[in-house]
């Protein structure tokens, strides 16, 4: 578990999916991890479906040109305080993709990015160690 | 009240490209008459990377990479699809053994593919328990790919001329335990969705693609064999070790003895599709002979090989979605000279049009789904307009498309 988390949440984690076109390799982990075997819902971590429901953001994909606004619009909509997840190299490097030249990512250069998984595509354990470093970033946030 | 009189009947609803009932940036416009679709019109592009440009600056082996990462559920067809192509124009052999192999990586995608699709399918319904009812099922496919490959969704398995780890028989038993759990859980999948009164309420005589229209769509994989179509590579040109394996194609009426197209039969077909591949995978662990992986075992060799090769190659692959092609064209240098993906949803959405023309707005994630429609693999060109406009090329890829697309109804 992460450093610092508190054994009791204050709250249930929202999370919102955005795919910056990705190759679903990393969708699909982050849909593993909330079933069954991994189950993140047990925690109170949930996926929703509006962006102004989120308290955490998970971006996959490298940001292609036409995604550039969507993803800082959505940014924008969620409410304070927030955290960016970014799951996956090609977002936070670019991976196999970094010559395109229809990609405008990584998606620091974008939106801030608080925590960074790395993996082509990680394994749901890495999303929801990087969730709960998300967890513990807003809990400390409110602290102040 | 007063009635309001007003011209337009009709009102449009965007849909996308971020949207919650899509897992992947897509843009819909519905032209919608009350409840009734009228009209679709599909933008594409935002998934897209420029991987054939990339690879047109790489080696064959760096991208075989690049191909696995055109989509993550398809992440062993495209690369194998890429060498076979390449095989075919640098004459390179493939050990039989290598070819058992291959059969089996295959069949085991496709059974992580369907069984991916009918969660998503579930969840398209309503039906949450049984999408991780069947990701549960799932899971074990997927703990068998990693202990097969070393990985879970992006295996990085395949080589030009064979493939990168070996079976060995020690493995066997880890395999006919995962067979065996599909197996005694096929019976449950087949009940849930074949039995439940909702599903069926839900998916018969929705989303109707008829023979004709399959034919002249070209609808490809199990969205034509669910309208009697009996059209699949693996045995209408084996590849690999599919000629020497005894299977048939899959069509709706095995199981009921008529075809009708619609969303059920694709249901079907999809439940049959995996029992075949847990049969396929069977037989070829009987008949795998001993021998070589691969042909070429040092890389830099193999490179050098592919260097000389001149000429041009197709692989054709049936994933699990459908027919993926790949079209290369070496001419002795070190990148090839030209590369093209053609990925089975881009025949598969074409029938949307026929399927959803006259449903519901509650119909149509249900019938778009039975498609199993996956963008990252269809979105292959965007145009740049002034460095800042992006629009599909139409002309050169949706041509067909969107002329019927435009005109849903007359
Ligand atoms: S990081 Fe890898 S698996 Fe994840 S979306 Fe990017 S290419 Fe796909």
């Amino acid at each position: 578990m992460a450093k610092g988390l508190t054994k009791a949440f204050k709250k249930a984690l929202w999370v919102y999916h955005c795919n910056s076109g990705s190759c679903n390799g990393c969708d699909i982990e982050i849909i593993a991890a909330l079933c069954p075997r991994y189950d993140v819902e047990r925690f109170g971590i949930k996926l929703v479906g509006s962006p102004r429901h989120a308290d955490a953001l998970l971006v996959t994909g490298p940001v292609t040109r036409q995604m550039v606004d969507k993803v800082k619009r959505i940014y924008e909509q969620m409410p304070d305080p927030k955290a960016v997840i970014c799951v996956g190299n090609c977002g936070n490097t670019g991976d196999v993709f970094y010559e395109s030249y229809n990609l405008v990512g990584p998606i620091d250069n974008i939106i801030p990015v608080d925590v960074h998984v790395i993996g082509c595509p990680p394994r749901p354990e890495a999303i929801i160690n990087a969730v709960a470093k998300a967890w513990v970033k807003l809990e400390t946030l409110e602290a102040k | 009240m007063k009635a309001k009189t007003t011209s337009k009947t009709t009102y449009q609803i965007p849909i996308g490209p971020i949207h919650p009932a899509l897992k992947e940036p897509v843009m819909f416009e519905f032209e919608i008459d009350g409840e009734k679709i009228v009209d679709v019109d599909v933008t594409l592009g935002q998934v897209h990377r420029t991987i054939e440009w990339t690879g047109m600056r790489r080696n064959p082996i760096q991208i075989l990479y690049l191909a696995e990462r055109i989509c993550g559920i398809c992440s062993y067809c495209h690369p194998m699809a890429f060498a076979l192509a390449v095989e075919r124009v640098a004459g390179i052999e493939v050990p039989e053994r290598a070819d058992y192999l291959r059969v089996i990586h295959a069949e085991l995608e496709r059974i992580c593919s369907h069984i991916l699709w009918a969660g998503v399918a579930a969840h398209e319904i309503g039906f949450d328990s049984v999408l991780f009812f069947t990701w549960q099922i799932r899971e074990k496919a997927l703990d068998l790919t990693e202990y097969l490959t070393g990985n879970r969704v992006t295996k990085a398995i395949t080589m030009i001329g064979g493939v990168r780890r070996d079976i060995t028989k020690d493995m066997y038993p880890m395999i006919h335990e995962t067979m065996n759990y599909f197996k005694d859980n096929f019976e449950k999948l087949r009940h849930i969705y074949l039995d439940d009164k909702t599903f069926k309420m839900r998916s018969q005589g929705c989303g109707i693609l008829t023979k004709e229209d399959a034919l002249k769509l070209c609808a490809c994989g199990p969205t034509t064999r669910a309208s009697g179509v009996k059209k699949d590579v693996r045995l209408d040109q084996p590849y690999f070790a599919f000629g020497d394996l005894d299977f048939d194609y899959v069509t709706p009426d095995v199981l009921t003895g008529e075809v009708n197209g619609d969303v059920y039969d694709r249901i079907i077909v999809r439940l049959l599709e995996v029992k075949q591949s847990i049969d396929l995978i069977e037989q070829c662990l009987d008949k795998i002979p001993a021998g070589d992986i691969v042909s070429e075992p040092k890389i830099p060799k193999l490179l050098a090989t592919l260097k000389k090769a001149k000429g041009e190659g197709i692989g054709r692959m049936e994933a699990p979605r459908g027919e993926v092609f790949h079209y290369v064209k070496l001419t002795e240098q070190e990148a090839p000279y030209s590369w093209k993906v053609r990925a089975p949803t881009y025949n598969n959405i074409l029938p949307w049009i026929p399927m959803l023309r006259g449903e519901q707005i509650a119909d149509i994630p249900i019938v778009a789904a039975s498609t199993d429609p996956c963008m990252s693999c269809t979105n292959r060109v965007a145009v740049v307009d002034n460095g800042k406009k992006y629009a599909l090329n139409k002309e050169e890829l949706h041509r067909m498309s969107v002329e019927k697309t435009r005109r849903l109804m007359a």
